[in-house]
């Protein structure tokens, strides 16, 4: 383990993977990857998730070949040095934040989403000039194992590696050093990657979970808001860290909902849900046995049927749950569905608040005063407000937790900015040192005041007239510098002197 | 596993503390409760507790200079143009931006949410604890602080108990200028910060030395809390043969020796080729002994040794190599002179650990090439310098290093821009800070997204069953070619 990571910061270190074209080059390889081996890619994520190709096509292989093509076109932009304002003090220096690459990355993958949650990271942090480390979940081992078959004849050996294994190859893993880590998965492990990361002082991003509620309010499109929120929480079998976990409403909305809900269930995987081809089943047979065990003294409105050989799991609606049963304390990551009845929204604000923050939070109402408020009075990583699951899809808004839910975020340029290091850069001349005198040595009164003046004066257009009346200044005591230096500093500073009196 | 986390439990089920035994439960329940009330959102509440630490500085500057002199023997000048005047600069930069920063962000949208409304919402992260440290004491105190004030946050302040005086003022008086509600002072030394740690926070801000970084982290990481950890290490300084020795000089000079030494950003060494050498030793004399005189311990501008243990520490180092420029120190005043040493191998001590004092040793190397590769070869520095007329000597130093910060023939006068973000990376640090900076540091950045019960046959498309007209449409729509506005 130790080998393979010091093999690719060796490679690292020769600086490949820092000029654009090479990392274009990378993102086009991963693309031509994805594209000639959709089939072995899609049959891989069916075989772990029993899902259609289409799913595996739509819900994964997709969102990769999106954001390769944004990195591609951004990369020069995002990539760029960006200047940055003044001050007096600076002003006839460059001042800029050079994005860099921090070194070798970790990026450790799930497996309920097993693809696109190993590659988009890493697109990301191929993009930023990076090396990286992937290593996929061994609980998904189909995808696992194609990426570790696939990801080398694709792209540059060195730089990007795929080590496979599970609970103690990790440990080993974590043990070594390096620039970042990104994590997707439970809060539990979690806290073992950032104790880890702590050792080496290693960024972290964590992505993780948590019960992501879900509001109905009395005021909504019923019909509407039920067929979303079911698409949402069945969609891979209940198994997506922002699939809405649990839903809060007035009691009389109850029946409704669980009819809508019904109907929307019948509506997308016909009669017989077990015959559907667009409905997963549970990844393998512990978290099968753990579901199962949620439903336990659950009032069970429909649905509830299980065929543990096929680890299925049928769409299910629990009513009136009590908040202290086991359904309500942990994510629940199946396609279960308890409703949980509340007063009214605040009632609502209180029992999110009163619980870790979440992933995702989800509002439906027609009222945008209401979903203002509830916005304002609770924290999630992010939300939705009359639909689930969207702002995942738009890659300008930045996709993390926060409190239990995780830390930092990517997606789009946030990926690459989570991957690089934006260093500041400030470049004079050795020129011009005789306005220096200022600030040396022995110090009077008037050298305050003159620091303060270059220290409080913002640099802005307003005051554009006044700073080239002080460039001229610069400009004549630079002309004048055949004579002595002693002129040259006095003549800028009477210029200076001039300014500062107009300044109020 | 997500379960019910009671508000008013300001310590975390399993602490080992008893209850009588913590001392700063009761302090972190009333600001956790405070937070949950609300009262630290709306922007009128955050500009009156900016204004508040504004007057704190206008009307205690003298107070203040004279704890920063008893602490760090630092010149009333220093403390203004090092302390004072940069937290004033910060304090009005988010006076003045406090609602642009609060406004929601808007952000691109793609095909499918093009009838959406898409933000960010900037909010605050609730319980946040601030550690500062002894060189900088208000400095490294204050402009955190007025970052996670602007966001929102209730705030924790635990000054170094090294700085001692400074933390009174920070302690006695700070306190009553902004709402004791939401903010606290807490005073103590290691066992202390030990205790405060193992509470939960939403945001730990740490500045000080990587060794103690990785405590808080750790510590951090039990309660998934996000942090900032500014750190140090040894800033190289790269003088090119290209270059007027005597400006190099007064630059280097002025910065290693400000504040005696005791800046994270100062340079710590200098990579030079012994013919540079040769010309920039009797430079630097002649810059400090213009700076402070003959006899440098009797100049008001040389500050002095914070504590006995670093005094000691940094008397170890001066038997380092050659001394070249002073040598001299004196353990009842804490005084070290500014020194130079040469002949020192890349082995000894002083090379080891960062310097932390006004001890400037020169390595040789021979070229360019030579100086990058001593760079790679060590931790990723905070700050790196590098000094030469020639771009491309430039240019190729930046592009084949890594650093927190990097500057080009000058020194830390930087820090006084608030565009550009401070912080390290690799042991240097993680995270950044100082004008908005600050502001985003200590926000959570929330992903929106509102959309509409209506049109809902848009959204038919994503539903199953999927004939296989839906699909060929489907695929279609997303072709990768419109990937990217989707």
């Amino acid at each position: 383990m130790e080998r393979e990571v010091q093999r690719v910061r060796a490679a690292f270190g020769s600086g490949r993977s820092r000029p654009l074209t090479f990392r274009r080059r990378q993102l086009e390889a991963l693309r031509a990857m994805v594209q000639e081996r959709e089939k072995d890619i899609l049959a891989a994520i069916g075989a772990d998730l029993s899902k259609s190709e289409f799913n595996a096509y739509s819900q994964e292989v997709i969102s990769v070949l999106g954001e390769i093509d944004l990195m591609l076109e951004k990369l020069p932009e995002w990539a760029a040095a960006k200047p940055a304002q003044r001050n007096l003090l600076t002003m006839l220096d460059e001042a800029y934040i050079q994005p860099e690459p921090l070194g070798v990355v970790l990026i450790i993958g799930a497996w309920n989403y097993p693809f696109v949650l190993t590659i988009q990271p890493l697109i990301g942090a191929i993009a930023a000039g990076n090396a990286v480390i992937i290593k996929p979940s061994e609980v998904s081992e189909n995808t696992a194992k194609l990426l570790a078959k696939l990801l080398p004849q694709y792209l540059d050996q060195d730089l990007y590696a795929v080590v496979n294994g599970g609970v103690e190859e990790t440990t080993e893993l974590l043990k070594q050093r390096f620039d970042h880590i990104l994590y997707t998965g439970n809060t539990a492990v979690g806290k073992i990657v950032m104790q880890a990361a702590a050792k080496h002082l290693t960024p972290v991003t964590l992505e993780l979970g948590g019960k992501s509620p879900c509001f109905v309010d009395r005021d909504c499109d019923l019909d509407v808001a039920c067929r979303r929120i079911a698409w949402g929480k069945f969609m891979n079998c209940g198994q997506t860290c922002i699939a809405p976990d649990y839903v809060l409403c007035e009691p009389s909305l109850q029946d409704q909902i669980v009819r809508k809900v019904q109907e929307a269930v019948k509506e997308f995987y016909g009669e017989n849900v077990k015959e559907s081809p667009d409905y997963e089943r549970i990844v393998n047979l512990r978290h099968f046995k753990r579901i199962q065990s949620l439903l336990e003294g659950q009032k069970i409105a429909f649905g509830g049927e299980m065929d543990e050989a096929t680890r299925y799991i049928a769409p299910t609606v629990l009513t009136d749950v009590d908040p202290d049963t086991k359904v309500m304390q942990e994510e629940i990551f199946g396609p279960i569905l308890p409703i949980v009845p509340v007063k009214n929204a605040d009632e609502a604000i209180q029992f999110i608040n009163e619980r870790e923050k979440p992933l995702a939070f989800y509002v439906f109402s027609h009222n945008s005063k209401l979903i203002k408020r509830m916005i304002d009075g609770t924290s999630s990583g992010g939300v939705t407000g009359n639909d689930v699951i969207m702002h995942f899809m738009l890659s300008s808004l930045p996709f993390g937790g926060v409190g239990s839910s995780g830390m930092g975020a990517y997606h789009g340029k946030h990926s690459f900015d989570t991957f690089s290091h934006q260093r500041p850069c400030l470049l004079k001349t050795l020129k011009r040192e005789g306005a220096n005198q200022l600030r040396y040595p022995p110090n009077s009164q008037s050298k305050v005041d003159w620091a303060k003046f270059f220290l409080l004066k913002q640099f802005n257009r307003g005051k554009l007239g006044l700073l080239l009346l002080t460039l001229l200044g610069v400009l004549a005591a630079v002309l004048i510098k055949r004579y002595q230096a002693v002129l040259r500093t006095k003549a800028l500073l009477l210029f200076l002197a001039v300014h500062r009196r107009a300044i109020p | 596993m997500s379960g019910i986390k009671r508000p008013g439990l300001a310590k975390d089920p399993g602490s080992e503390s008893t209850p009588g035994m913590d001392p700063f439960a009761d302090t972190l329940q009333r600001l956790r409760e405070a937070f949950i009330s609300g009262r630290t959102r709306p922007a009128e509440f955050r500009a009156t507790q900016l204004k508040g630490l504004s007057c704190f500085l206008r009307e205690n500057k003298q107070l203040l200079q004279e704890a920063l002199a008893q602490d760090l023997h630092k010149a009333a000048f220093h403390s203004d143009i090092s302390e004072l005047i940069i937290c004033q600069n910060e304090v009005d930069l988010a006076l003045r931006n406090l609602c642009t920063w609060m406004k929601d962000e808007p952000v691109a949208k793609n095909l499918i949410t093009q009838l959406d409304s898409t933000f960010i919402r900037r909010e605050p992260f609730g319980l946040v604890l601030i550690l500062s440290p002894w060189n900088y004491p208000l400095n490294l105190s204050l402009v955190p602080l007025v970052g996670a004030l602007a966001a929102g946050n209730c705030v924790v302040l635990k000054p170094s108990e090294i700085s001692k005086n400074t933390g009174k003022v920070l302690a006695k008086v700070l306190p009553r200028y902004l709402d004791q509600s939401c903010f606290a002072v807490v005073l103590g030394g290691p066992e202390e910060t030990g205790q405060l740690l193992e509470h939960e926070f939403d945001y730990i801000f740490f500045t000080g030395t990587p060794r103690v970084g990785k405590i808080v982290m750790a510590a951090a990481a039990k309660h998934l809390t996000p942090v900032t950890l500014e750190l140090g290490g040894k800033n190289p300084c790269y003088v090119d043969d290209n270059c007027d020795p005597q400006t190099v000089a007064n630059r280097v000079a002025f910065f290693r020796c400000f504040n005696a030494g005791q800046t994270c950003v100062a340079p710590d060494y200098v990579l030079c080729s012994p013919e540079m050498q040769a010309r920039l030793v009797p430079a630097l004399q002649n810059a400090i002994t213009r700076f402070y005189g003959d006899d440098p311990q009797s100049s008001p501008n040389l500050g002095r040794i914070i504590s006995q243990k670093h005094f000691q520490r940094l008397r170890g180092l001066l038997s380092c190599g050659r001394v070249v420029i002073g040598g001299q120190s004196d353990e009842s005043d804490l005084y070290i002179a500014p020194t130079v040493l040469v002949d020192v191998q890349e082995t000894d001590p002083v090379m080891q650990e960062e310097i932390f004092g006004p001890i400037l040793p020169i390595v040789n190397v021979r070229s360019l090439g030579q100086a990058i590769d001593f760079i790679n070869r060590r931790e990723k520095p905070l700050a790196l310098y590098a000094f030469s007329n020639n771009s491309q000597v430039m240019n190729q130093m930046l592009d084949r290093t890594s650093s927190g910060n990097f500057v080009g023939n000058e020194g830390f006068t930087y820090m006084s821009l608030t565009s550009l973000p401070f912080g390290g990376v690799g042991k240097s640090g993680m995270g950044r800070y100082h004008g908005k900076f600050s502001f985003d540091t200590f926000s959570h950045h929330r992903a929106c997204l509102l959309s509409h019960s209506g049109l809902e046959v848009l959204k038919n498309i994503r539903y199953p069953p999927y004939s296989d007209y839906t699909q060929k449409l489907f695929t279609w729509a997303m072709g990768s070619h419109l990937c990217t506005l989707l």
